[in-house]
């Protein structure tokens, strides 16, 4: 067979085949790719996606805000203090665990882990903070706790009267909690805490926008009131 | 079924339409976003609680108050306290905001020392604490027993306060004289005091208060006294319509500020004081109030500058015309509240006794002491009530041998030190000094001739450093014995650097000690009490801290808290009187008419080296004990230090006579020392001049301040004042030849 034989031949291969429905190449045929394509993208991107984004790690020992509430006077800041400049504490440091649990005052094995791993050797613990956003933003307690006169709840949820700490799933690639974008990786939310993107954060902004009016240009808060 | 290319297109296409309706595209962005401005080697402080401790910054002889910002257990900001401002300005200098690199610095020595030749490599290294204190302890009892307990001294950044007495106390219970400390314009004031007044202390300057400041080369706007009093002082000033009158050869911050700008020759400025005593005399423009009640001498004094200072032969060594001097010395006297100044530069460096006594006689002339705006006489601090030290037969017999540096002696009676005398006599005679303790100075950088100084420190048996730094001197030591830095340990500073009110700083712990450093306080007690006996005795306290307390008494309490102590402003009035024989200020007697008989100290003459080189000091270079932070290098002008290269500068004239442009290489070439340097033409150095900083040119330290620049101590050499002794260097003879 010459050359010249072997391209009619695939000349004539090429034809559109009137007889087959199927045959590649035809729409139906390419609408099937299209399809398998998308599917398994959306397979992919809400189903496997999410899984590998974040990792789950959990907490050094379990920790019952619930029961602990029940046992101070004033609430919230029994624990989570302002300091005497105005600046907030954060999660406790051990001196402050220390007033109380210096020595065991339950049979929980919680307790027990806490006593014997960080207590008595004078370990800090390392606790992986839910709520902690990015080094590139500025946050006050002060601003909002005393100064709006916002509770606790509308940013951090009902966390205060919870029994057990949640799995802390972290974003593998900015090494942030998935609290800050939400459960729903659709960014839709049902409550005030359940995101603390900054899209979150300027929804409060605006709605006050006679008090946060920092820009000039805008009569709106300016960028640098968060990032500085 | 088969695979065509329309196929894995439209399989292509499905998938990117389906991407688009996950989170995956928008979540992915926003992530990628956080983690590029989150890099994890981006250093973040971490949090804590924030602090604020009032403590003193020891960096320079100003010891302004300060007040450090820290959050959890690092310090994150130097700030000047604002109560002290009646004292120190109320700010800070870039020095002083600079301190927390040399807290943080990585020039820092980590722990005790032991230097270690191993076939002719040098090296340090670490041993315990105990080990360096033993070490100490048998070097010293081991001379003590040879009956030479005179050859071991103290070189000390400063002589007043606990920690420098501690010391003193130190060598005296052992047996030796040599406690020497570095050079200042202090000593020189000191001199004049106690030669005119009768009285041991020192000078305060109310700057706040004077309407015409006649300054003879003092750096008012570069770090003179306490650098941020000095700047607001002439600001106030110059708001309220004052006068600046600057005496300098180089047009400095200070001269371009000044009303007047008087270029004198260098090395001219007693003269030109002693002529400008000489107008004020001949015109009758004295204060005759003050004069007769007060002084003693004048006839003689008048007699003298009327031969010897009269305008024209004045003008003649100043360069400065005799109606110019004479309408300068005019506005002087007419003044309110008049004040001279003195001391060079940051006054970090001795003046001759004759200059002193020149600029002090016009304060005297004018009225102008223990007056409003005047020269204050300020007494001695004297708290430390000690029980004395008592000597066994070897302390004595040491004792009796004298200083090495001659200090006090018969030939050197006005001065308490001489450290330059210290460098010639172990340079000269090698066996007499067996061992010396370096505290809190860097003798050779910060001397001049420092090659000298270095190849002295060569032939010293054993040389121990106190150095929290790894400075040029640690380096010639056989032990380091680090001392905890300003921001981790407590001492008292009293306060001189010109001040009106008698303040002693407190210095106090910011931070706990970050590395294997003891407080060098805690090191002299347990040296002692190593050395047992008599001078184990003389240290009855269990440590520092508790000698500390013990010594500050009642007033603990509030210096820890406010982190100084300052008493009632001084009364600012003559009638305390002079504790002199007569009661009265002397302007002249024998011993005064020989000073004032006798040169200024002089660069030798021409002949080969047709300039003469002057060195200046700048606020944004420190020449000291410690070295300059970077923050401080990054100030420095691209015409005073460009990457390693110093430059020199010099009158465009100059440098057209010697064929230099601006910007060559050159060689500048002393009786002393050579150096590479880097021409820079500059109008408002005088023709026959060239100027270099102090501060530059470490071979120390770590890169941001090593071999950049020169050190212009390695150029200069001693110039000793004849009638007290000091080095009152202020340059040298030079030749730049084009390289």
């Amino acid at each position: 067979m010459s050359s010249n034989d072997h391209v009619n031949t695939h000349g004539t291969a090429g034809e559109p085949d009137p007889s087959s429905h199927h045959a590649p190449g035809s729409f139906p045929h390419i609408l099937l790719f299209f399809i398998i394509g998308l599917a398994l993208s959306l397979v992919v991107g809400w189903g496997i996606f999410p899984k590998l984004l974040y990792s789950q790690k959990s907490q050094p020992f379990g920790f019952s805000h619930k029961v602990h509430l029940e046992q101070v006077d004033q609430g919230c800041q029994s624990c989570h203090f302002f300091r005497e400049d105005g600046t907030f504490s954060g999660s406790p440091r051990l001196a402050q665990c220390l007033e109380c649990h210096e020595e065991m005052q339950g049979q929980s094995e919680d307790e027990a882990i806490f006593v014997k791993e960080y207590a008595s050797k004078g370990r800090e613990v390392p606790w992986l903070v839910y709520a902690r956003q990015p080094d590139c933003v500025f946050f006050s307690h002060t601003a909002h706790v005393l100064g709006a006169k916002m509770d606790c709840v509308t940013c951090h949820g009902h966390i205060g009267t919870s029994d057990s700490l949640k799995p802390y799933e972290e974003n593998r690639i900015t090494g942030y909690s998935r609290d800050i974008w939400g459960p729903s990786l659709t960014g839709l939310k049902h409550n005030s805490w359940d995101r603390m993107k900054m899209d979150d954060c300027a929804e409060c902004h605006a709605k006050y926008d006679v008090l946060h009016d920092s820009s000039v240009q805008t009569k709106r808060d300016a960028c640098f009131v968060c990032h500085k | 079924m088969k695979l065509s290319r329309r196929c894995f297109l439209s399989f292509v296409l499905g998938g990117a339409a389906g991407t688009a309706l996950t989170p995956l595209p928008w979540k992915l962005t926003d992530d990628l976003s956080i983690w590029s401005q989150n890099w994890p080697w981006t250093p973040v402080p971490p949090d804590g609680a924030t602090n604020f401790v009032n403590s003193t910054c020891e960096l320079c002889p100003a010891h302004c108050g300060i007040t450090v910002r820290t959050v959890a257990d690092r310090a994150v900001k130097i700030e000047g306290q604002e109560e002290n401002a009646n004292k120190t300005g109320g700010g800070a200098c870039l020095l002083g905001l600079s301190g927390l690199q040399l807290l943080y610095g990585p020039t820092r020595v980590q722990g005790p020392l032991k230097r270690i030749e191993e076939n002719g490599t040098i090296r340090f290294q670490p041993i315990s604490w105990q080990q360096a204190i033993d070490e100490v302890v048998a070097k010293m009892a081991e001379l003590r027993s040879q009956g030479k307990p005179q050859s071991v001294a103290c070189l000390s950044g400063r002589d007043v306060g606990t920690v420098p007495q501690l010391f003193k106390r130190l060598l005296k219970a052992y047996g030796s004289a040599n406690f020497v400390s570095m050079p200042s314009v202090e000593d020189a004031y000191a001199s004049a005091l106690r030669l005119t007044q009768g009285i041991d202390g020192f000078v305060g300057l109310d700057v706040e208060n004077t309407d015409f400041i006649l300054s003879f080369g003092s750096a008012l706007l570069d770090g003179y006294g306490s650098p941020q009093r000095m700047m607001q002082a002439v600001g106030r000033l110059k708001k309220q319509r004052g006068t600046l009158v600057q005496a300098e050869s180089r047009l400095s911050n200070t001269a371009a500020k000044a009303d007047i700008w008087l270029a004198i020759k260098p090395g001219s400025e007693a003269a030109l004081a002693l002529g400008m005593a000489q107008v004020i005399i001949s015109r009758g423009r004295y204060n005759s109030d003050f004069v007769n009640a007060h002084t003693e001498g004048f006839d003689s004094f008048a007699a003298m500058v009327k031969e010897k200072y009269a305008p024209s032969a004045v003008a003649e060594v100043t360069g400065i015309a005799p109606e110019v001097i004479a309408q300068t010395a005019l506005a002087f006297a007419g003044a309110k509240n008049p004040l001279a100044i003195c001391g060079r530069g940051k006054g970090q460096t001795p003046v001759s006794l004759k200059e002193v006594l020149a600029i002090q006689a016009l304060n005297a002339l004018v009225g102008s002491i223990n007056r409003k705006g005047g020269a204050q006489t300020m007494p001695t601090y004297d708290y430390l009530n000690w029980p004395a030290v008592e000597l066994d037969v070897t302390a004595q017999t040491g004792i009796a041998k004298g200083r090495l540096d001659g200090a006090g002696s018969d030939k050197y009676p006005h001065v308490g030190s001489l450290a330059h005398r210290l460098i010639e006599a172990i340079d000269a005679s090698a066996g007499e000094l067996q061992m010396l303790l370096v505290a809190e100075c860097n003798p050779c950088y910060s001397l001049p001739d420092s090659d000298k100084v270095k190849a002295a420190f060569e032939k010293i048996p054993f040389i121990v450093s106190f150095s929290s730094f790894m400075d040029e001197t640690a380096r010639q030591a056989d032990l380091i014995l680090p001392n905890h830095v300003y921001l981790e340990r407590y001492e008292d500073v009293p306060v001189m650097a010109g001040t009106v009110q008698p303040t002693i700083g407190l210095c106090q712990p910011v931070v706990s000690p970050l590395l294997n450093t003891q407080h060098l306080g805690d090191s002299i007690i347990k040296i002692a009490l190593g050395l047992q006996g008599n001078i184990a005795k003389a240290f009855p306290w269990k440590n520092y801290e508790s000698c500390l307390m013990e010594t500050l008494g009642d007033q603990w309490p509030l210096m820890s808290d406010q982190g100084y102590w300052a008493s009632e402003a001084a009364a600012s009035s003559s009638e305390r009187g002079f504790s002199t024989a007569s009661g009265k200020l002397i302007l002249m007697n024998g011993t005064l008419g020989a000073i004032f008989m006798a040169e200024a100290p002089v660069t030798a003459s021409g002949g080969d080296y047709p300039l003469q080189l002057i060195p200046y000091d700048s606020i944004r270079l420190t020449s000291g004990y410690v070295g300059t932070p970077p923050f401080m290098i990054k100030t420095v002008e691209d015409t005073v230090l460009k990457g390693q290269e110093g430059f020199v500068a010099l009158n465009p004239e100059t440098g057209k006579s010697l064929g230099l442009a601006s910007g060559d290489m050159a060689t500048l070439i002393t009786p002393v020392g050579q150096a590479s340097v880097r021409v820079h033409h500059d109008d408002g150095v005088m023709p026959g001049v060239l100027s270099m900083p102090r501060g530059l040119g470490h071979s120390a330290y770590d890169s941001f301040l090593a071999a950049k620049g020169v050190n212009i101590n390695q150029l200069i050499g001693t110039m000793e004042d004849p009638a007290s002794g000091l080095d009152a260097a202020w340059g040298i003879r030079a030749k730049l030849v084009k390289a």
